[in-house]
């Protein structure tokens, strides 16, 4: 979308109470660009870095979004020992989404607006300088679909709540304190050699003679392959 | 347009560097004969650093991994996707094929699921069997010993089962099965589904010294820096080349034609260079092309010449007919026991440790072929998505769905690797009415003409997904396990996939005896022009209820033979 046009529709379909917000801009400086650029170093094609600079040199969200953004996220998944959504990122996760998936952008910054709007008729203040409880309040309001409906049949804010809870968590348990909470321990070389004794015992199962005789000894990977001429391993 | 004519004459030029491109490369080039390989997509090597993606986490992504530009993810080794910007083609009717597309060395061997079936004797022969499509003009004896040495050069997983179809070969041993597979395992047979180990193309033990073993990272779909899974370039083209081979590669190199001269010989191919959009052309004694079953359907369709009015190969008017996927279904499941489970490292291989192959007979249903069963789930390295709806289980406990706060955390850590899947994948009847052509008004940014697909399911599609369906649910039940979503129903023709999504499409240039039912014979050289061949999955008259590759490598290695032998006899 053409980022006049955006500017165009949200002004149209404004909900009126007088919350500005700004649209994607221009503004990131080439330093920062660069400084982003170094530390995502993941195997991208030539026209992928080129989509990746693109979206790295807007900046989406206005300071006093990404202060409300950084608020909501910390409710929704507030700090323990293992870190926060401040350590995961999460609130440049989410700047970057609103780019990467456009449509993002739109349904973001009207519903942070609408958040606005709930706390100044309520409170005659913005989000942000509600104190908690007074923001739990709006969150109470939001946080809590009907399992009986479908994802689009909600409450267009319990929508626009369930993509924020949705961002902040994967957000929070894609990053390394997230991965580190979570105890996933892959993604390291190591040597599969089936489900773990105490875990078969938990759930009452046992690994079959028949099928694990036909399974690999890891202690004789590293040996070649040699067969008889009808397939019988023979190494 | 000046087109730039290079000197030298090759004896081969391979068209695409996938399973059968890589194949010829490796077998033509070991005989001594001169090879250009000419790649649409830029040089890729699994073990270059600025290339790879394997080991990587998702925060080296700003997008965690997400799927935007390539479609199974950042980590994906795929460039490409079912829609290329550049690339179009296009739909006649309501037909909503997909096409997938992977343009780098290697193609999509660098992402696939090394999912390595043989076909078993009665895929070749199934028009005798129930009357459907045709019977190929070669046995499985035929293919068998080409099976053997495929399985001994690149490596297969597997084990003996001795079932009539699904052929044992040359196996490494099979990985022992997950937590969530020793529930499958559990739920299939309460349900009469045959279930057994795998047989992917990954190294669980060593099988010469140039490629590395599996050490389990289930990241196959990145292409192995350690060489451990098949990749047409790591496994074939590489030890082509250090072996001594005469190889010339021209990548970014998208081939419009085969050239043919006044006899309607082949003289070698003509291609738009990427880089600088200019067109170049390249002499050869033979031409094979392995660019895709489309693809090659597509450049042959393009070669129309005096000689070749309806295209090169084409007198029949069957190259692009006779175009067949695999028909996909699926359904996942939440199994309650695994809630709150331990947690281990179970990465395990990129793929299943256990699937179902076919296990009923067709006779006695009310569809002519079957499908086969692959299984995923468990505790998956988190990527964008994990976390989404943390807690939608909890609707099946009457306990509040959402919130917010703490108690997310436990939900997530409670839900993890608390999911299972299933997926079918099964025979096409191959239609002649399922086809594509060129579009006669289209042009893909480098001018050349694009295809267009007609394609219909069939009710043999439609009850085998329907059958999918009635098979899962049962499983999911007999596993205590709880069937996710709603059952997929005649609404949306039981959750059958679009043709072309799960990118086994074939058929386009299929083997026959006769010529005017047929492009190519048994050895996938062309009936009208003696020194062009087609080793890609275009020649497969029929496609079975297993993956595509380990059949168009037999199928290129057994065709490369003769193309040697022909050699021989000064028949080029």
């Amino acid at each position: 979308m053409d980022r006049r046009d955006s500017i165009k529709s949200i002004m149209l379909g404004s909900i009126g109470v007088g919350v500005l917000f700004e649209s994607c801009v221009n503004g990131v400086s080439n330093e920062e660009i660069k400084k982003t650029i170094s530390k995502f170093q993941y195997g991208r094609t030539e026209k992928e870095k080129a989509y990746d600079k693109k979206l790295f040199s807007i900046q989406c969200f206005s300071k006093k979004e990404m202060k409300t953004i950084t608020q909501l996220c910390n409710l929704i998944l507030p700090p323990n020992e293992f870190g926060s959504i401040i350590d995961a990122e999460v609130p440049e996760l989410i700047e970057f989404m609103a780019k990467d998936i456009p449509s993002y952008e739109t349904t973001i910054k009207n519903g942070l607006s609408l958040l606005n709007q709930f706390s100044i008729k309520n409170y005659s203040k913005s989000f942000i300088d509600c104190n908690e409880n007074q923001q739990k309040e709006f969150l109470d309001e939001m946080a809590y679909p009907d399992p009986d409906l479908s994802s689009s049949e909600q409450k267009e804010e319990v929508q626009w709540f369930s993509l924020m809870r949705n961002l902040t968590m994967t957000g929070y348990y894609t990053s390394k304190v997230g991965i580190k909470e979570l105890g996933y321990v892959g993604n390291t070389p190591n040597v599969w050699d089936g489900v773990p004794k105490d875990v078969l015992d938990q759930y009452g199962l046992s690994y079959e003679k028949e099928w694990i005789d036909k399974c690999v000894d890891q202690s004789k990977r590293n040996e070649t392959a040699v067969w008889d001429n009808d397939g019988n391993l023979l190494t | 347009m000046q087109i730039k004519e290079n000197l030298k004459e090759y004896d081969v030029i391979i068209v695409g560097s996938g399973a059968g491109g890589g194949m010829a490369t490796k077998i033509l080039s070991e005989a001594g004969l001169s090879i250009a390989i000419v790649e649409a997509g830029p040089y890729f090597d699994p073990a270059n650093p600025d290339q790879m993606t394997q080991m990587k986490w998702a925060y080296d992504s700003p997008r965690r991994g997400r799927g935007t530009t390539r479609p199974f993810g950042d980590f994906d080794q795929a460039y490409g996707g079912w829609d290329i910007e550049g690339e179009p083609y296009s739909q006649v009717g309501d037909t909503q094929f997909r096409w997938f597309r992977s343009r780098m060395l290697g193609g999509r061997t660098n992402h696939w699921g090394r999912i390595s079936l043989r076909f078993g004797p009665d895929d070749f022969r199934k028009k005798s069997i129930d009357g459907l499509g045709e019977d190929w003009p070669i046995t499985y004896d035929d293919i068998k010993p080409y099976y053997d040495k495929v399985d001994k050069l690149i490596g297969v997983f597997g084990s003996k089962e001795n079932l009539p179809n699904d052929p044992d070969g040359f196996f490494l041993p099979p990985p022992k099965p997950r937590l969530h597979e020793m529930f499958y395992i559990k739920g299939a047979r309460k349900s009469n589904v045959k279930v057994m180990p795998s047989r992917l193309s990954i190294l669980t033990k060593r099988i010469n010294n140039e490629r590395g073993v599996c050490f389990y990272c289930r990241q196959c779909a990145r292409s192995c820096m350690a060489y451990a899974d098949f990749s047409s370039g790591s496994c074939l083209i590489f030890p082509a080349q250090k072996s001594g081979g005469q190889i010339d590669m021209f990548v970014n190199s998208m081939v419009r034609s085969v050239t043919t001269n006044e006899e309607g010989k082949a003289t070698g191919v003509s291609y738009i260079n990427k880089d600088d959009k200019k067109e170049y052309k390249l002499k050869g004694k033979v031409v094979v092309l392995a660019a895709s079953a489309c693809s090659s359907a597509r450049i042959l369709l393009n070669s129309k010449s005096k000689q070749h009015p309806n295209g090169l190969g084409n007198s029949s008017d069957i190259v692009g007919k006779y175009l067949h996927d695999s028909t996909g279904g699926g359904r996942m499941a939440f199994i309650p026991d695994l809630m709150d489970r331990k947690i281990y490292n179970e990465d395990g291989v990129g793929g299943m440790h256990v699937y179902s192959p076919w296990w009923l007979d067709n006779k006695k249903l009310n569809f002519p072929r079957g499908y086969h069963i692959e299984v995923w789930g468990g505790m998956g390295a988190p990527s964008y998505g994990t976390g989404f709806n943390v807690n939608a289980f909890n609707k099946f406990f009457g306990i509040p769905v959402g919130g917010y706060g703490d108690v997310l955390r436990k939900d997530m850590r409670k839900y993890y690797g608390s999911l299972i899947g299933m997926d079918g994948r099964g025979e096409s009847v191959a239609m002649k009415s399922n086809y594509c052509e060129i579009d006669p008004n289209q042009v893909d940014e480098y001018g050349v003409p694009t295809l267009r697909f007609n394609y219909k399911w069939t009710e043999h599609e439609v009850k085998q997904a329907e059958h999918m369906q009635n098979t899962f649910e049962e499983i999911i039940h007999n596993m205590g396990a709880i069937a996710l979503g709603n059952k997929a129903d005649k609404s949306s023709n039981f959750g059958l996939t679009k043709p072309g999504e799960i990118i086994h499409e074939v058929g386009t240039t299929r083997m026959g005896n006769d010529s005017k039912t047929s492009v190519v014979n048994e050895f996938e050289q062309l009936h009208d022009v003696s020194n062009v061949f087609v080793v890609d999955a275009g020649p497969f008259v029929s496609q079975a209820d297993k993956n595509p590759t380990w059949t168009i490598m037999a199928l290129a290695w057994r065709s490369s033979d003769y193309i040697i032998d022909q050699f021989k006899k000064q028949n080029f």
